[in-house]
């Protein structure tokens, strides 16, 4: 990392993500989907994304390496990577970011890979194409990147197609092809969706392991809520498009601010059996709106909602570090 | 439980506010079992006692005490499996044992979580106790009735008693109906009521759900997930069954929907005093909602119990795995997954012995190799199958 890390402009933030907006065009017009999202994430640090089924995680993630289909999302904003900025930035130029210096871990581990390609040729294409590697050294490095994932048997491996893999195996592979090229940023979209406890527990703690190994930092994409606070350093929340909270990970589960974010904490059924069955969780009200009104976007659901609340709220610092987009601390 | 019989056949069985009606209506439509003997035996009774105005204390003594005596469970599957034989390149392949020598009861107004990873054979368990799949081996038994070999006649009347809700309400809706034909389609299988009774019925089911009478003329895509999922309970709900199996029912939904849905099962089951057999990977939620869980693995179950003895006492290796593995949403808890080993094999070459020993942290060979441990209770209600246990 160090030797990336020296490219870096002086005094420039690791990852900067300014009012980042996507409209996608569709047959029934403009859909918003980011409503200007900006954070920061600093070296060496987990920022964990959290939100529900539409709130624009994965866009955000998208965005920022900029995949989105090109003429029907429509993106503005910027984003800067170690000063760089990749919104701008030439693609033969982003192709030489991405996969080598930022890597992404999907969360369907079986539609990532190619079915027709056996595991040793897909991860050592990203070795061939970043560094320029040799057929065999390409092969002999794959298999280097498959026992750090912790695959046993690696050289067997490399001959075997996706489809002989379990989905926890799958899902090595595929953090295995992302890290192959030591990288500074990987973002990690719901890597553990698909997979069972056990397995998620197994591929959470590859995941701490590798990133004290080789400083890594992440942008943790989940909508569970027991992974971020397992997992995150710093948490930021988005509700619609929006991030409506972000604050280091102790201080939101203790002091959540924004009442989406305590709907979402009282929402988590807790592993709690000494608690009569069925007890009543204090559930948000109603769903996502199709149609984002005007003002703060969480209005229609919130219990707290008043007058004020049609005008967009302010981002409040409300403690050291602890933004909250919510009228109530104005 | 009502006591004049001749009044029953009147109550319409679907909609009646009071659940202990609809029970013994239901009981007539019963395959003959006990449940109905007794109803009969205790109509006798009853008419004959009357006059002396000691009828009613004296048959409801009579109903607690040999109620609970012969018949207290509402389903009861005993060593119940189920093989398919798979295909092979020439011809026959390997068995798969989905489900193996499972026995477990349901006691009326109890929800039984039934956790397991992908693949443990959850929802083949699912299909077997709802007679949907008939098992290689095993009966089940409902309110009595052996479903194992009933007629299929008997079974569909059998059928309004036991109601699924499926974990995908996007593939179990029709697309091609409109909320109303979906809801009203139970009554209509089963013949029951008129246009007009079938209509107010509907609408009292959107109301039960929470959904508003405006959706009625609505389609499925038009409905989010938490909506959907909503319309599914309601259907499962339309024929006011005793038994609910519902197999994954909140795993595709958001966790604030997540959390409406729970909710809404648990007022439901206490509104009507339904069993709820509910089937999750997610143990957060099977602790929120379940008086008793049972841990199955590789189609057997490995243990059961109350609630209450998973906040206490010593678990199967494999469940307290479980346990630690599930990330809190509290960072001051410490996270600590136990190192398990690989990965669950599959169910066509299930290991010997004990079928997790090649995972297990405790595992001592050969014992754990070559010997399969009993599934016993090693105290009141507390079944496991590990030898050091």
């Amino acid at each position: 990392m160090t030797a990336n890390l020296a490219l870096q402009q002086e005094g420039a933030p690791f990852l900067e993500v300014r009012d980042l907006t996507v409209h996608f065009t569709t047959s029934r017009g403009r859909v918003r989907a980011l409503a200007g999202v900006s954070f920061d994430l600093n070296a060496g640090e987990t920022l964990g994304l959290v939100g529900e089924s539409g709130c624009g995680k994965t866009v955000t993630a998208m965005a920022i390496l900029r995949l989105l289909p090109v003429p029907q999302a429509r993106v503005a904003g910027e984003v800067r990577f170690l000063g760089e900025d990749l919104t701008n930035c030439p693609e033969a130029r982003l192709r030489q970011i991405r996969g080598d210096r930022i890597a992404m871990v999907f969360q369907e581990p079986m539609t990532a890979l190619n079915p027709v390609l056996t595991i040793g040729d897909q991860v050592a294409e990203v070795l061939r194409l970043h560094r320029g590697l040799s057929h065999e050294a390409a092969f002999q490095e794959a298999a280097r990147a498959l026992s750090r994932v912790g695959l046993a048997e690696a050289g067997q491996r490399l001959r075997q197609y996706p489809h002989q893999l379990s989905g926890g195996l799958r899902q090595r592979v595929l953090m295995a092809m992302a890290l192959a090229c030591r990288p500074d940023l990987l973002i990690a979209d719901e890597p553990t969706t698909a997979l069972d406890v056990t397995i998620q527990a197994q591929i959470l703690a590859l995941l701490k392991n590798l990133k004290a190994e080789m400083g890594l930092s992440v942008l943790f994409i989940t909508h569970n809520l027991g992974i971020v606070a397992q997992t995150a350093d710093r948490v930021a929340v988005m509700y619609a498009g929006l991030i409506v909270e972000q604050a280091l990970t102790g201080e939101l589960f203790a002091h959540p601010g924004h009442p989406y974010t305590r709907g979402l904490l009282a929402s988590v059924p807790r592993l709690d059996f000494r608690r009569p069955p069925g007890a009543p969780l204090e559930a948000i009200e109603g769903h996502l709106p199709p149609e984002p009104p005007p003002g703060c976007l969480f209005q229609d659901r919130c219990p707290e909602a008043r007058g004020q609340c049609s005008q967009a709220p302010p981002w409040v610092e409300v403690a050291p570090e602890h933004w909250v987009r919510c009228w109530n601390y104005a | 439980m009502s006591f004049d019989v001749g009044r029953e056949s009147e109550a319409h069985p679907a909609f009646s506010s009071r659940r202990e009606e609809k029970r013994t209506v239901s009981l007539f439509r019963q395959w003959v079992g006990p449940d109905l003997i007794m109803l009969l035996l205790m109509a006798g009774c009853a008419s004959l006692s009357r006059p002396t105005g000691y009828g009613l204390p004296v048959i409801m003594v009579f109903l607690l005490t040999t109620g609970n005596l012969f018949m207290p469970e509402l389903l009861k599957a005993q060593d119940l499996s189920c093989y398919f034989r798979l295909k092979g390149p020439w011809g026959r392949g390997p068995l798969l044992k989905a489900v193996d020598g499972v026995s477990f009861e349901l006691f009326p107004g109890e929800t039984l979580g039934l956790v397991g990873e992908s693949g443990c054979g959850k929802s083949t368990l699912a299909r077997l106790v709802l007679g949907l799949l008939a098992p290689t081996g095993g009966r089940v038994w409902f309110g009595g009735a052996d479903l194992t070999g009933m007629p299929r006649r008997a079974l569909k009347a059998m059928r309004r008693q036991f109601q699924v809700i499926f974990q995908d309400p996007y593939s179990s809706l029709n697309p091609r109906m409109t909320v109303r034909q979906i809801l009203e389609e139970p009554f209509i299988i089963h013949g029951l009521g008129s246009r007009t009774e079938r209509r107010a019925w509907v609408a009292e089911l959107l109301a039960e759900v929470g959904l508003e009478p405006e959706h009625l003329e609505r389609y499925p895509h038009e409905f989010s997930g938490g909506q959907r999922q909503r319309l599914g309970i309601a259907r499962a709900l339309a024929l006011r069954p005793r038994l609910m199996v519902a197999d994954e029912p909140v795993s595709a939904l958001d966790v604030s929907i997540q959390a409406q849905i729970l909710n809404l099962l648990a007022q439901l089951q206490e509104r009507h005093g339904l069993t709820y057999l509910f089937i999750s990977h997610d143990l957060s939620v099977i602790s929120q909602i379940s008086s008793r869980v049972a841990v199955m693995y590789l189609g057997r179950l490995l243990e059961m119990a109350p609630r209450e003895t998973f906040a206490r006492a010593r678990l199967h290796p494999y469940t307290e795995a479980l346990l630690a593995a599930v990330p809190l949403p509290d960072p001051q808890q410490p996270f600590r997954p136990p190192a398990l080993k690989g990965e669950p094999p599959s169910p066509v070459h299930v290991p010997s012995g004990c079928p997790f020993h090649p995972r297990c942290p405790e595992a001592q060979l050969p014992r754990c190799r070559d010997e399969a441990p009993a599934y016993r209770e090693t105290a009141p209600e507390h079944w496991v199958s590990c030898h050091f246990r």
